[in-house]
């Protein structure tokens, strides 16, 4: 574990890591994290940083646990052994992720997901599922129900911009012509980035997207980079991603962090991680003679 | 048994291969095993009849009916076989298009359909046709559109499958008549009252059914039904028991009672003679506006962010919890609004009888409900009011024909069922639109999971 491209590994893992990537100030920081379902153990002692502003990568092969460590994140799962603190860039307010239900790291913390099988509102039109997203907001200002019931002016007025930021995220979409259809009716690639929008519509600090470049093809594939790109670039918001497809991850990621068999193998820019021995040893596979050096390499 | 099918197929028809040859002995052996599934089902159901004689039951056979039976089932399939069904074996497509144009013009003229019939209804008093036995049934029809409506919030919009909704309509009944026999409050101050005690116990069953789903939740809300029934059954020094709560108070119109004898009653005050009928007609509107009230407030709740979150519920419980959405009070929400209205139409129905037992709650009133609403299109409001129209009118319809009623209502539900599987307007109208309304299929509409 004392591998020169893991920075964050103890308890003064801050400082190690603000010294590796120029100070930047983490929104997510992953302390220790182990899951265990059982005897399995699909997460193991595992602790990096997602930095503000950055799109950070998680990768891996099949089965190293990546999507375990997101529901851990997003609070689907209860992590057995670790810590996930998110420290919100707007408020200055740090959370315990590990400690909120579920719906709550997205109400309060400001973690947002997209899942690896879409997961949108199929009956609904793209427009209902963007204000669906706006649910905490528009809840509020409907004075949970009895002001929407009246139509008292607050209310009228929140849900004017919730339609226009609904508006917004389509119009950046492109998918304004199709707002009134059925999510489910859109074509495959639009519905990924129609569920991107919607977790962008809970203005989120913290994005977390499962694959979403799953079964796109080339085109569909460079409009999501640009949509990543974009952003990163006009909202404040942090990326997490995992994929699998490396042109996606090698394009558009700062920061990767490379996960197998529920252990970090390496952390580190596209440059970094596209030469490390672990890494490709983890993706490939090494000759029977070469196991031994490998291992000793990685330390396991 | 299809072997069997193709043995009696092969024996007694000793088909030859001509020119259509396929087609004809694939319909005979199609018809062949339909003959010999009401042979089947006709041994028992029809074959024997049971007489009190001379020391007991004596049983004769009825073979000749169960030989009509089979054979009306044999030529009928062979029959829709060759001339009505293409031969892939479904409706041919323009029956299908038919069927299609007709469910979408029922789904897109709700806009000139809807305040049509509401016209309609509010001077159906008036009709020179209506007469007391048509107020009755309208007033009996209204009730269960009022509950086919308030189930509609829970099981079509936020997709939870709840078969002890009676449990509600009981508690909206009792606490009416306990209220006003108690206390001697009037129609007015425990109609709201009810609603409100209705709606808790709507949370009452939403807490322990949190997590179910599907047809777990099913199960629980029905047994939930059973307890509230059981429990009226029995808490004899409260609820009366078997002999029920009698002599509640009937709905007085600003004060004026609707008696024949009396200082201040509705006929007397407005110089009218004396009919039943004013009652009746009294009891008509009262069930109309609490019915309205119901549909726009439904209507109104759909396009809220609460009702956005009960579809979205509906559609996936997982995104909506990514999305922040706190699904325990949007499912109890759900619970508690539509028990809430079972409630109110619970205290008409008090206050209509002027008696009320646990017998009035059972099981199967909860079923019709629900069958009203499945029947209608979940979550659509005028499928479901038609549905209710259709079924109780229809079981009042059929009531000279005894026994055979439900037989020819069971098989007319089943036949809906079959060509609209998704009820009479299946389809989903959104709750906004940026620029044109349209609506939307049955195909990606969840039906919810619990």
């Amino acid at each position: 574990m004392s591998d020169m491209s893991s920075p964050s590994n103890s308890s003064s893992s801050s400082g190690n890591a603000a010294g590796n990537t120029s100070a930047k100030t983490p929104v997510l920081t992953v302390d220790h994290l182990t899951m265990r379902f059982g005897g399995l153990i699909a997460i193991d002692d595992l602790s990096f940083h997602a930095y503000r502003g950055d799109i950070t990568a998680l990768i891996g092969p099949n089965g190293a646990g990546k999507t375990t460590v997101f529901n851990c994140i997003t609070g689907f799962y209860k992590p057995t052994v670790g810590m996930l603190t998110l420290d919100r860039p707007d408020t200055g307010a740090s959370f315990m992720l590990e400690r909120y239900d579920d719906f709550l790291i997205n109400a309060k913390a400001g973690v947002s997901r997209t899942f690896q099988n879409i997961r949108l509102f199929a009956g609904m039109t793209a427009l209902e599922n963007l204000l669906v997203a706006q649910h905490q907001r528009l809840m509020k200002a409907s004075n949970f129900t009895i002001g929407g019931l009246l139509s008292l002016p607050g209310y009228r007025h929140a849900e004017e911009a919730a339609i226009e930021k609904a508006a917004h995220w389509l119009e950046r979409i492109e998918l304004t012509d199709r707002a009134d259809d059925a999510a489910g009716d859109l074509p495959y690639g639009d519905q990924r980035r129609l569920e991107i929008a919607r977790a962008m519509c809970t203005d989120p600090v913290l994005l977390c997207l499962d694959e979403p470049a799953a079964g796109l093809n080339p085109r569909e594939s460079a409009d999501l980079n640009a949509l990543l790109r974009d952003i990163r670039k006009t909202d404040d918001v942090s990326i997490l991603l995992i994929e699998h497809d490396m042109g996606v991850v090698m394009e558009i990621s700062d920061h990767i962090v490379v996960l197998d068999y529920g252990k970090k193998i390496a952390d580190g820019t596209p440059e970094e991680i596209r030469g490390d021995d672990a890494v490709i040893a983890a993706y490939l596979g090494v000759e029977d003679e070469e196991v031994e050096a490998v291992e000793k390499e990685i330390g396991v | 048994m299809s072997e069997l099918a193709d043995k009696t197929a092969g024996a007694g028809q000793g088909t030859h291969g001509t020119a259509s040859g396929p087609k004809i002995i694939g319909a005979l052996k199609d018809a062949a095993i339909a003959g010999v599934i009401a042979l089947l089902l006709a041994i028992p159901i029809l074959s024997f009849r049971t007489i009190p004689g001379d020391g007991g039951l004596a049983m004769y056979s009825r073979w000749r009916e169960v030989a009509i039976a089979v054979a009306a089932v044999f030529t009928g399939r062979l029959l829709l076989n060759l001339f009505w069904w293409s031969q892939s074996g479904t409706p041919s497509r323009t029956k299908a298009s038919a069927l299609k144009s007709l469910s979408s013009l029922l789904s897109s003229s709700t806009r000139f359909i809807a305040p049509a019939v509401i016209i309609f209804a509010f001077l159906l008093p008036f009709m020179p046709f209506s007469n007391r036995y048509i107020m009755e049934l309208a007033v009996l029809v209204l009730t269960y559109v009022m509950l086919g409506w308030g189930l509609n919030i829970v099981v079509g919009l936020a997709g939870l499958l709840d078969l002890g909704y009676v449990a509600f309509y009981a508690v909206g009944a009792y606490s009416f008549a306990l209220l006003a026999t108690t206390f001697g409050w009037s129609f007015w101050i425990c109609l709201p009252l009810a609603g409100i005690l209705a709606a808790m116990w709507g949370v009452i069953l939403g807490f322990p059914v949190l997590r179910l789903r599907g047809d777990y939740l099913a199960i629980v809300t029905l047994a939930f039904g059973e307890i509230v029934r059981i429990v009226l059954l029995n808490w004899y020094t409260f609820t009366g028991g078997p002999d029920g709560i009698s002599s509640i108070p009937r709905p007085t119109f600003f004060g004026l009672e609707f008696k024949r004898f009396g200082d201040n009653t509705f006929a007397q005050y407005f110089g009218l003679e004396y009919s039943s009928l004013h009652r009746i007609i009294f009891l008509f509107y009262i069930i109309l506006i609490l019915a309205l009230i119901t549909n726009f407030a439904t209507m109104k709740l759909r396009r809220l962010p609460i009702g956005r979150a009960w579809e979205a519920l509906r559609e996936d419980e997982i995104a909506c919890k990514a999305l922040g959405i706190n699904t325990t009070t949007t499912k109890l929400s759900a619970f508690a609004i539509g028990a809430m209205f079972g409630g109110f139409a619970g205290s008409f129905f008090a206050t209509k009888q002027g008696f009320i037992s646990p017998e009035s709650f059972v099981f199967l009133e909860s079923a019709l409900i629900l069958a009203i609403v499945v029947l209608g299109g979940m979550g659509s409001q005028i499928g479901i009011a038609i549905a209710a129209v259709a079924m109780i009118g229809g079981i009042e319809l059929f009531r000279d024909l005894a026994e055979y009623r439900m037989l020819i209502f069971g098989l007319a539900m089943v036949l809906i069922m079959v060509w609209k599987p998704r009820g009479l307007v299946g389809t989903r109208t959104p709750s906004i639109f940026l620029k044109e309304k349209k609506t939307i299929s049955a195909d990606l509409v969840q039906e919810g999971h619990g």
